[in-house]
Order: structure tokens, then C-alpha cells, then sequence
């Protein structure tokens, strides 16, 4: 029963998959956010409150989503890190830390320039945007600890445990906005009801955060690739690999 | 599976349990500190301390904004359709105020309840739509829906 | 379309200078991410070749101690 479970984290057969599958991850994660942003930038209607300057929408939910989403997969890898020691969980945390926080970044960065518009400031200390900041925090503090321990197996370890520790947060930033008073709006895509928006805006939206989540898998892949190449050099399959590659 | 890996999932398990309990429990002791702002029920209450500087948040009361000729001072009242409070304050307003929208105003309560602000942001809701829509809405007289969003949220 | 012309889908009803930064911002961050992680990925390539180039065709047994640590400070992560 666990046989699949064993050979998915088998780091040559992870290699080969990837490479079958980045380049319909990037045609196709590209293709969906170009369309979503040229449809959302020029095509869908003004918002009837904040004018057009509600359109950072198409980059600002994406780049949150899948800040968050990630974290939970790391999490899950985490977990796998901590039980079963496989050594592919822990090139994924490592591989997709730095992507997580250039994500977190963007979405912090975009609501920022976003809310001086329509609020009237930069930042507030409320609870939706201090939880965010906390996952930008949680995602350099695991890049950091990762660099920091020299032995591979310690590093996965502690990285595991603090990623664990961190992911309690993603719920908060979830229902911060329903369990606290804050500035932040509540979500606009709710999981048992209609969107609160018009299929003209929610579409391209939509079209945006898919391609982001497909862009952001090849990222993944290429990542975990390079993790696998420089942990796997002196196995035989990397050599094999490599020299039938040049010839 | 192998036994000593459910033991690990085991302390994984409980690593997991015992953290989201111990910020649970931090979180709901201070939640009146997590809560942005007071809103008028609370204030009404007494709940809000007086010449401290807290947030008021709710929604601008229809009809209620008074603007100063002279000057940029403008009065309103903070509803949540329950209680109001009356603000004041001089200073530029952001783009997004008008009566019906939701607002959070930093500043004072003084001693006769009158909440005296240094700074007023806008707060809007989760829906969107197009400037026709929320014509014809309007003209529907079916605008509250988007009022009793911000009301939810406030509460 | 939801502008009528170019310079109003720039100017964006004055919000131009907002949306644009975001969209800059967003661009550029992706690109060099991007582009950042292609260039490692050739990078480990490039060191394993250069490595297999140099070492006979042993394969595993050498040092596997130390090969962990040795790999991850061998390739530049930037």
C-alpha cells in the first residue's frame, strides 16, 4: 500500500516526472496570467466604489493565495520530513521557501499600494496585515535556519519543526477577518457562496490565481531539481544522466 | 505503517495540537487588543476607555456628515446601525468617504462621548461591481446588501 | 474595452501610478525569481559535468561522509 508513497519520493523519478511535465506547467501557467492580467487590466469593468484602482486585485489575491497555499504544502512536507525522513519533502521546503517569500512580499507590497488609495494609508497594524507579515517572518526564518545548520539531516529537521510550528498561522490570516475588527475586507471568494463580484471581474481572477498556482509549480519543479542535482551529484543516475545529456 | 513512524506522526501530531492550543488561547486573551477598533455598541457601553487613543470603526450614518464652509472640519455620526457615536475631525478625508461606507477614525473619546479624530480611513467591503450595476442597485433601493456586510464585520 | 483610449487605460482615472507600481513590482520580482533559478539550475548541471569530467567512473563510494555538506557549499545559491 505504501509502495507509491516510497517511489514518489524517489528523487530520480521525481527528476524524470518534472522534466515531462515544466514545460506544459510554464505554457500553460504563463498563457493563464497573461490572459487574467490583460482581461482583468483592460477588459473588466471599474469597480463602482474604488474605480480602477481595485484592478491590483488581479496580482495582490494570486500572489496571497498561493503564499498561503504553499506554506500549507510545506507544511504537509514537513510532516512527511518528520515521519517518514524522505529526503524529496525536504528539497521541496527548500526549494519553494525563497518562492513563498517573494510571494508573501508581493502581496504585502501590492495591498500596501493598494490601501493608500482606497483607505487612505500605506499600512495598519491590523489583524489580516500583521498575520501576513508574520508569514513573510516564517518563510525568511526558514530560509535562514536552512542556510544556518550545516549538517543536511539537522537542517531538515529543524526547518521541519519550525515550519510545523509556523503553520498554525494560516488560519489566522484566514479568518482574521471574521474573528477580529479590521480594516481588511472580508474574502471575496468564499468557499459555499457566489463570489461577491461579477463573472466579468471574478473570471479573470480566477484565470490569474490558476496561472500563478501553475506558474509557481514549475518553479517548484526547477527548484527541486537543482536541490536534487546538488545533493545526488556522485549517484549514478545523475552521471548517467548528465553525460547522456552532452552527447 | 511502520510503527515507529506513527509514533512520530503521534508527537507530530500533538507538536501541532499543543501550539494551535497555546495561540488559541493567547489570541482570545487578547482579542480586544487584536480587534482593531471599538464600535459604537461598545462605546455606547463604556467599554471604550475615555482620552486614550483608541479606533472607532463603523459606518458613516446617512445624512449625518456636516461639513464646516470655512474650513476642513467635518462632523459625522459612526453607526453600526445599533448605536452612533459622534466624530470629529479636520483634515483630508480619503476618497472613499461618504455617508453609507464604513470607516475607522483614530483619536479620543472625550468626556461628553464625542469621539475627536487625528486621522479617518475608509473601509470598504468584499463586493465589487460595476458602476452601472450599483446604479441600477441603487436605484432598486436594494443597496443595503453591501451595508449589511460592513455591519457583520463590525460586529 | 474597458478605457477608450491608451493614455486613459495609462492614467487610469489618476490611480495610474498605483496600479502600474503593483504590475512593475509584480514583473520584476517574478523575473528575477525566474531567471534566478533557471541560472542555479544551470549551475548544478555545470558542476556536475565539470565534476564528472574530472573524476574517474567510480561513481558513489567516494567520500559520502562529507558529500552532503560538500555539495551544498560547492554551487553558488545566488
Amino acid at each position: 500500500m505504501w509502495q507509491w508513497f516510497h517511489k514518489l519520493g524517489s528523487p530520480k523519478w521525481f527528476f524524470g516526472i518534472a522534466t515531462r511535465f515544466m514545460p506544459w506547467l510554464l505554457i500553460l501557467g504563463l498563457g493563464l496570467l497573461a490572459a487574467g492580467i490583460v482581461w482583468g487590466l483592460a477588459f473588466a469593468p471599474k469597480d463602482y466604489l474604488q474605480g480602477n484602482s481595485y484592478r491590483i486585485i488581479f496580482i495582490h489575491v494570486p500572489t496571497a493565495f498561493i503564499a498561503q497555499s504553499a506554506y500549507i504544502m510545506m507544511a504537509v512536507a514537513a510532516v512527511v520530513t518528520l515521519v517518514w525522513r524522505m529526503k524529496l519533502a525536504d528539497v521541496f521546503v527548500k526549494a519553494v521557501a525563497p518562492v513563498g517569500l517573494v510571494l508573501t512580499f508581493l502581496s504585502l507590497f501590492t495591498g500596501a499600494v493598494w490601501g493608500k488609495p482606497t483607505w487612505g494609508t500605506w499600512w495598519i497594524w491590523d489583524a489580516r496585515l500583521t498575520s501576513m507579515l508574520i508569514l513573510l517572518f516564517l518563510y525568511g526564518g526558514v530560509i535562514a535556519l536552512d542556510r544556518a545548520i550545516n549538517d543536511e539531516k539537522s537542517a531538515a529537521r529543524a526547518v521541519a519543526v519550525l515550519v510545523l510550528v509556523g503553520v498554525v498561522n494560516i488560519p489566522i490570516i484566514k479568518y482574521s477577518v471574521e474573528w477580529w475588527n479590521t480594516l481588511h475586507q472580508p474574502a471575496t471568494f468564499k468557499l459555499t457562496e457566489k463570489p461577491s463580484m461579477p463573472a466579468e471581474m471574478w473570471v479573470p481572477l480566477v484565470l490569474s490565481i490558476l496561472g500563478l498556482y501553475l506558474l509557481f509549480g514549475w518553479l517548484a519543479c526547477l527548484r527541486m531539481q537543482t536541490e536534487i542535482l546538488q545533493r545526488e551529484q556522485r549517484t549514478k543516475w545523475v552521471r548517467e544522466m548528465i553525460t547522456a545529456g552532452r552527447s | 505503517m511502520h510503527p515507529i513512524r506513527k509514533k512520530r506522526l503521534t508527537i507530530v501530531l500533538f507538536l501541532i495540537a499543543g501550539i494551535a492550543l497555546a495561540v488559541g488561547l493567547t489570541t482570545y486573551a487578547l482579542r480586544q487588543n487584536i480587534n482593531l477598533f471599538y464600535d459604537p455598541t461598545q462605546i455606547a457601553a463604556g467599554e471604550a476607555p475615555v482620552d486614550v487613543r483608541i479606533r472607532a470603526g463603523g459606518m458613516v450614518k446617512e445624512g449625518s456628515v456636516v461639513r464646516d464652509p470655512g474650513s476642513l472640519k467635518v462632523e459625522f455620526q459612526v453607526t453600526d446601525f445599533n448605536q452612533s457615536v459622534p466624530v470629529q475631525y479636520e483634515g483630508i478625508l480619503p476618497d472613499l468617504f461618504a455617508e453609507g461606507q464604513g470607516v475607522v477614525a483614530m483619536g479620543r473619546l472625550d468626556e461628553n462621548g464625542r469621539f475627536v479624530a487625528d486621522q479617518v480611513l475608509a473601509k470598504h467591503d468584499e463586493n465589487y461591481m460595476p458602476p452601472e450595476v450599483a446604479d441600477s442597485l441603487k436605484k432598486n433601493g436594494s443597496m443595503g446588501q453591501a451595508g449589511e456586510t460592513v455591519e457583520a464585520a463590525t460586529n | 474595452m474597458a478605457f477608450d483610449s491608451f493614455a486613459s487605460f495609462i492614467a487610469m482615472e489618476g490611480h495610474g501610478p498605483y496600479v502600474w507600481a503593483c504590475y512593475g513590482v509584480f514583473f520584476l520580482l517574478m523575473a528575477v525569481l525566474v531567471l534566478w533559478s533557471l541560472r542555479s539550475k544551470r549551475a548544478a548541471v555545470e558542476a556536475c559535468r565539470r565534476r564528472f569530467e574530472t573524476t574517474s567512473d567510480t561513481g558513489r563510494e567516494a567520500a559520502t561522509g562529507a558529500s552532503a555538506t560538500f555539495a551544498r557549499v560547492n554551487v553558488s545559491q545566488d
